[in-house]
């Protein structure tokens, strides 16, 4: 099967969607579409097909190992959509359909992306897709976030486009012919001009990590996730992120190739501790439950980049978080949007006593909040200790300290919201607005099955998926 | 060769220089016309560049750069700003005679920067690298000095211009389908702006930034 239906099929459905006259039955495209390209990433996934060196797109093993759980979340969003849309009938649907789809559609090409100008364009425009689901609640408020994220994403974007020409120069200065496939480019080696490829990582670094949401260049995460529907944070959180990681996976290798290596890792290094603790600090003091999950957001952005400095057990490492991380924050995000719609404030200072109110959403809550704070035996305890193995064997200790140091900040901060908004006896107000949210399955099971995928994840990693991750590994490190 | 480069150069220094009037300007209009005079002079560039061996193709991407950064842009950001019945800039956070001597010196920076990254034969001695940092700089100065939407939209214009300036340098190796893929996504983007620009004004009914603080911890 070619690999380029995984891009045409969303966005073919992005199009019928606009087109599609019923606010009522539109949403029924979202799980449709999506349940094929399960169907297809899972087919691509079990027979690799082999991709051309110097194609410009293709299923290669990064992509393998980390499309299939960015599809599975998208669908499991997707039936969530059906039922949230139909609360939300009030709203017209048709851009928030379209969008979703034509990001799907984005995601896949940018994840399959193994041309450096094509992986620009294609993370440019899943940014710009994601505008209009940002501001669908059509709030002062929504649009306030949409703003800054517009402004911040947009200058990060434009950082990374002149990294990309910085990158191509270099290898233009070097004798290249101006290939700008990965694979010409990790050919050319050190034969890369050292200053432009320096360049060139810095502003990347800066450009994707502002994508993806790494302190100090995390402004826009809290504001966006806050305000937009948690369907969208899940996707964001899970989806849209990991297309900017997957970016800096493959412009390390390239450094790595031109003999940076070292000094790509220790930057790596640095930027993930640094977001880790900022979000940690961020964590202890936010009241907002919604803004809450954003900086857990960068927190495990941060953990993601520590891994991949860590080599190539780390890089492993974070391909599993990648996974963990994506199906748990997405069920945090469904069961976080729950409680949102029953209680009617984000603010942990007005919200109390869901337990009582949303037991089901409540539960789903305290669950996901223990699975994402790494604690045994969901799929991110799993993924963190490896992360800490990679790191212990690589001999950065003082840096595996201040790793776990934040990891328990972090958790102090999670438990301090969570637990303040399930516990207790609650407010007239919030019961009397409770009344119009019915805990129905179609809320419920799209994150209790995201939180089943994350405890399977870490009780019983398959070993088809172990393999890709060590497949994608053995693409980045060529030479170990 | 020498005398076109010459040619370029002047171009070039003229697109800097247009940095500076948007840097010191407080009326809109006059930013705008910077921003839109700067966007035609970049489309002139690739024409200069490759007077030698013009081939349909770098016409077509000057004629869109042109027309685009000369023509439309700048006429949906002047209907935003007639819309929401503003001429001038008041207050930027950062003053005008400050954003003007930043700029002024960054130029400068900008010019011993460029030294230090070496340059391909062809290139040397063109002004490329120095003009290019020079707008970006400029660029973050109006995005982080200016208070008003549409302003920090001509901003993050000059901002791409410069990293334009930039992609001049590869014009030769950036195939058509990146190209034209990149101008579909700037274009596009700036339409999505000019949405959200207007929602904030129906929204606030103020284009003032400074009103967008709800959202803070």
């Amino acid at each position: 099967m070619n690999p380029l239906f995984l891009i045409i099929v969303p966005l073919v459905g992005a199009a019928l969607a606009a087109l599609w006259p019923d606010n009522r039955t539109r949403p029924w495209f979202l799980p449709g579409i999506g349940l094929a390209h399960v169907g297809m990433t899972f087919w691509l996934f079990i027979n690799p097909p082999v991709v051309a060196p110097d194609a410009w797109l293709g299923f290669d093993p990064l992509a393998r190992a980390v499309l299939p759980g960015v599809s599975l979340l998208f669908l499991v969003c997707a039936a969530y959509g059906v039922t949230y849309l139909r609360i939300r009938s009030e709203r017209p649907n048709r851009v928030f359909v379209a969008s979703l789809l034509t990001i799907l559609g984005l995601l896949s090409a940018g994840h399959q992306a193994r041309h450096l100008g094509l992986l620009w364009i294609t993370t440019e425009a899943v940014t710009l897709a994601s505008v209009p689901l940002l501001h669908f609640n059509g709030t002062p408020r929504a649009f306030e976030a949409t703003w800054k994220y517009l402004l911040v994403g947009g200058t990060g974007i434009a950082l990374s486009l002149l990294g990309s020409f910085c990158l191509g120069y270099a290898s233009l200065h070097g004798g290249g012919v101006g290939d700008l496939t990965f694979t010409a480019l990790t050919a050319q080696g050190a034969a890369l001009s050292r200053p432009w490829v320096l360049t060139a990582w810095v502003l990347l670094l800066v450009g994707y990590g502002t994508k993806m949401g790494l302190a100090p260049m995390h402004t826009w995460k809290p504001d966006a996730y806050g305000e937009a529907p948690g369907i969208v944070g899940a996707i964001l959180a899970g989806g849209v992120t990991t297309v900017a990681f997957t970016a800096i996976l493959r412009v390390r290798a390239v450094i790595a190739a031109s003999g940076a290596g070292a000094m790509a890792d220790h930057t790596l290094l640095v930027i993930g501790l640094f977001s880790m603790l900022v979000a940690a600090l961020f964590l202890l003091g936010t009241r907002d439950y919604k803004r809450m999950l954003a900086y857990s957001s960068v927190e495990h952005m941060g953990i993601l980049c520590v891994g991949a400095a860590l080599g190539a057990a780390g890089v492993a490492a974070a391909l599993f978080h990648v996974w963990s991380n994506a199906l748990t924050k997405g069920s945090l995000f469904l069961s976080a949007g729950n409680i949102r719609r029953a209680a009617g404030s984000p603010l942990m200072d007005d919200v109390r006593g869901m337990a009582v109110l949303t037991p089901r959403s409540a539960a789903l809550f305290v669950a996901g909040m223990f699975a994402v704070t790494a604690c045994p035996p969901f799929g991110p305890f799993f993924s963190e200790l490896l992360v800490v193995r990679a790191g212990l064997a690589a001999g950065h200790g003082l840096a595996i300290a201040i790793f776990l140091a934040c990891l328990l900040l972090a958790f102090f901060g999670l438990t301090r919201v969570v637990f303040g908004i399930v516990d207790g006896r609650p407010r007239p107000a919030t019961k009397a607005n409770s009344k119009n949210f019915v805990e129905t399955a179609g809320v419920v099971m799209p994150p209790l099955l995201l939180l089943g995928l994350s405890l399977w994840l870490g009780l019983f990693t398959p070993a088809i998926l172990r393999e890709a991750w060590s497949a994608a590994v053995a693409q980045l490190f060529p030479n170990p | 060769m020498n005398g076109m480069n010459g040619t370029l150069n002047l171009v070039i220094g003229l697109a800097m220089g247009l940095n500076l009037i948007a840097l010191g300007s407080s009326r809109l209009p006059t930013l705008i016309r910077a921003m839109s005079l700067q966007g035609v002079l970049l489309g002139v560039m690739p024409l200069l560049m490759e007077h030698e061996r013009l081939d349909w193709r770098i016409i077509v991407v000057a004629l869109a750069t042109m027309v685009g950064k000369g023509v439309v842009i700048p006429g949906l950001l002047r209907r935003a700003m007639r819309a929401a019945n503003i001429e001038r800039e008041i207050e930027p956070f950062i003053g005008f005679v400050p954003s003007l001597l930043l700029g002024a010196g960054g130029t400068i920076a900008a010019m011993a920067l460029a030294r230090a990254l070496p340059l391909l034969p062809e290139h040397a001695g063109m002004l490329l690298v120095p003009g290019s940092l020079a707008s970006i700089l400029t660029g973050f100065i109006l995005l982080i000095g200016r208070a008003k939407a549409i302003s920090q939209v001509c901003g993050y214009l000059i901002l791409e211009n410069g990293i334009y300036l930039f992609g001049l340098l590869l014009i030769h190796s950036t195939p058509l389908l990146v190209e034209s893929g990149i101008l579909l996504d700037v274009t596009v983007g700036v339409f999505i702006i000019g949405i959200i620009v207007d929602r904030i004004q129906r929204a606030f009914d103020s284009l003032d930034t400074r009103k967008l603080t709800t959202l803070r911890e």
